[in-house]
């Protein structure tokens, strides 16, 4: 657990701990071993890696994070729409839906970063394109349940606006469900934008990205494997926290609900 | 017979959308398709010599247009030659899916075998030293990046000890590592929920009644047990057939192993959008296939599926 503290605490501070910045390139320190001055060595531009690893930890999470925020804000809303207001809004966004489910997430997520070009907000556009539909689905299969029980029926007899009935009663119902299906999906989001880096098709270089860090120094893994163990471990360690939270939070989730029926 | 037509029905509507959005998705790349092509032969263009070339594609006209020739020429599974190869996509395409194939059907192979006998000792010996082994497997599996677990692989096995070949295609040896790394990525879905369904169907009254009659332990296990038990198995293979299928672009780039992902993105960086068509047609076609397939395998293996739809209309 302090383990996971330190680097969640790594995390987020991340460029402000960097003992050097990230992008100066140093061509006569290339390639150095781990020594008292770079902690994790240098690269192939002499860059020092701890420095780009605590970079690239803002780019991954906060790309990352800012994808799922995104996935959010389009899922959530077209969810409720659907599954309050039925009929043939329901129907075209359904349709919408199953347009998005028709080809596997990652082809649809390759084939749009590519076309679109490699930046940071297409890839964000890329994650929300295969990401989205988790949630709306989810989100109208709860509404529709909720919707036909009595204390929905109540409260649009005595006169609240759809509005308010979605805010005040179906949004704090879709909630637990949603934040569940988020703590899984965010590991996924995480491999993914660094996967696809990887491939070159995400964030670019120089910037600092863990999965385009090992696109760049593949060819220099055999003198100096620190460059493929440190960033890959570092997604690694990242993807195991949030998987570890994710099912401790889903424990959680699943006993309250247990407590409640 | 009913159910035939609507599944006619629902056949026609998806290969009409998987058109569509194959056609349409291409046009959302920026730039201008014209340049790209004459750039990407390296010569000095005019602007007449643009001009040309957008009406000889029928560039000039407007989007529905555009699509109905396309789709034309697809009904005679002629998509247009690649701008760098100068081939037949439709032929570029064909020449690489057995590699592909190939890999997936290896990938496969090799979850099986890590997540069959992880899965079934896993729940036979609930909370023994092997379950406790696959559920750290589990959690490292799902949470390593694909990508670099084959770096560690190539660098290890092929680079380090030289026991096996880093890249290319042709020997069953080539196989190995491809295999090795998108087949543990695979697995841990599988293995938990051949877990949790196996306990579950443990618990089933007619096994115990099965138990009661004096039926073997092991004729119990394979006939009644796992039997229950692969039903929703086949579902999560439905459902992980995107993982696979991205697995194999991302593993074969890793592999420099020369199949359809790799295709894929080669043509996707020099922006050979022909090809990418082609691609995500075939990928759309496949998952739609396998999907359909899966839900009759599953109606055939459960009836009660089809009894309950009956019942509901």
């Amino acid at each position: 657990m302090a383990f996971f503290l330190l680097i969640l605490l790594l995390l987020l501070l991340g460029e402000k701990l960097a003992p050097y910045p990230p992008n100066d390139v140093d061509m006569s320190l290339r390639l150095q071993p781990l020594s008292a001055q770079h902690l994790l060595g240098t690269d192939h531009l002499g860059r020092d890696i701890l420095s780009r690893i605590l970079a690239g930890a803002h780019t991954t999470v906060g790309v990352s994070l800012s994808a799922l925020f995104a996935c959010l804000a389009v899922g959530v809303p077209l969810g409720l729409i659907a599954g309050y207001a039925g009929g043939r809004l329901d129907w075209s966004i359904m349709r919408l839906v199953d347009a998005s489910m028709m080809f596997p997430d990652y082809i649809v997520a390759i084939v749009l970063s590519g076309i679109l070009g490699a930046g940071t907000f297409n890839l964000i556009i890329a994650i929300v394109a295969v990401k989205w539909f988790g949630y709306a689905r989810l989100v109208r299969s709860i509404v529709m349940a909720e919707k036909s029980k009595e204390y929905i029926a109540s409260a649009r007899l005595s006169g609240r606006s759809a509005a308010a009935i979605l805010y005040h009663h179906l949004i704090p119902h879709v909630a637990s469900s949603v934040s569940a299906l988020a703590v899984v999906d965010i590991g996924k989001i995480i491999l993914m934008i660094a996967s696809l880096s990887y491939i070159g098709l995400g964030i670019q270089p120089p910037n600092a990205e863990w999965g385009s860090m090992l696109n760049e120094g593949r060819s220099f893994f055999i003198s100096a494997p620190y460059l493929m163990i440190v960033p890959g471990a570092a997604i690694l360690m990242v993807v195991l926290l949030v998987n570890v939270f994710g099912a401790a939070f889903a424990d959680r989730f699943d006993t309250s609900t247990q407590k409640e029926g | 017979m009913n159910r035939l037509k609507r599944k006619l029905l629902e056949t026609v509507a998806f290969l009409f959308l998987l058109t569509v959005i194959s056609f349409f998705l291409i046009k959302l790349a920026p730039g201008d398709p014209v340049r790209n092509i004459l750039g990407a032969e390296d010569l000095v263009v005019t602007q007449a010599q643009i001009d040309e070339l957008r009406k000889e594609m029928g560039l000039d006209q407007p989007l529905y247009l555009q699509y109905a020739h396309w789709f034309g020429k697809l009904t005679q599974l002629d998509l247009g030659k690649s701008i760098t190869t100068h081939r037949d996509v439709v032929t570029e395409i064909v020449r690489v899916v057995p590699a592909t194939l190939t890999l997936a059907l290896s990938s496969l192979l090799v979850m099986s075998v890590i997540a069959f006998p992880l899965g079934i000792l896993s729940a036979l010996y609930r909370g023994s030293l092997v379950d406790k082994f696959a559920n750290v497997f589990s959690l490292f599996g799902t949470s390593i990046p694909g990508f670099w677990l084959g770096l560690i692989l190539i660098d290890l096995f092929a680079v380090r000890l030289g026991w096996l070949p880093t890249m290319g295609i042709g020997k069953i040896s080539h196989l190995v590592l491809p295999s090795l790394t998108l087949g543990i990525s695979m697995a841990p879905p599988y293995i938990r929920l051949l877990r949790a369904s196996l306990i579950e169907s443990m618990q089933k009254d007619y096994i115990r009644a099965a138990r009661a009659r004096g039926i073997g332990p092991v004729h119990i296990f394979f006939f009644h047990i796992l039997r229950d038990s692969l039903l929703p198995v086949l579902t999560l293979f439905g459902v992980s057939l995107g993982s696979l299928l991205g697995g194999t672009v991302i593993t074969e780039v890793l592999f420099g192993y020369p199949g359809l992902g790799s295709l894929a993105v080669t043509a996707l960086l020099k922006k050979d959008y022909a090809v990418v068509q082609g691609f995500l047609l075939f990928m759309g076609i496949i998952a739609f296939a396998v999907n359909s397939l899966m839900d009759q395998f599953y109606r055939l293996a459960n009836p009660a599926i089809s009894i309950k739809e009956v019942e509901q209309r």
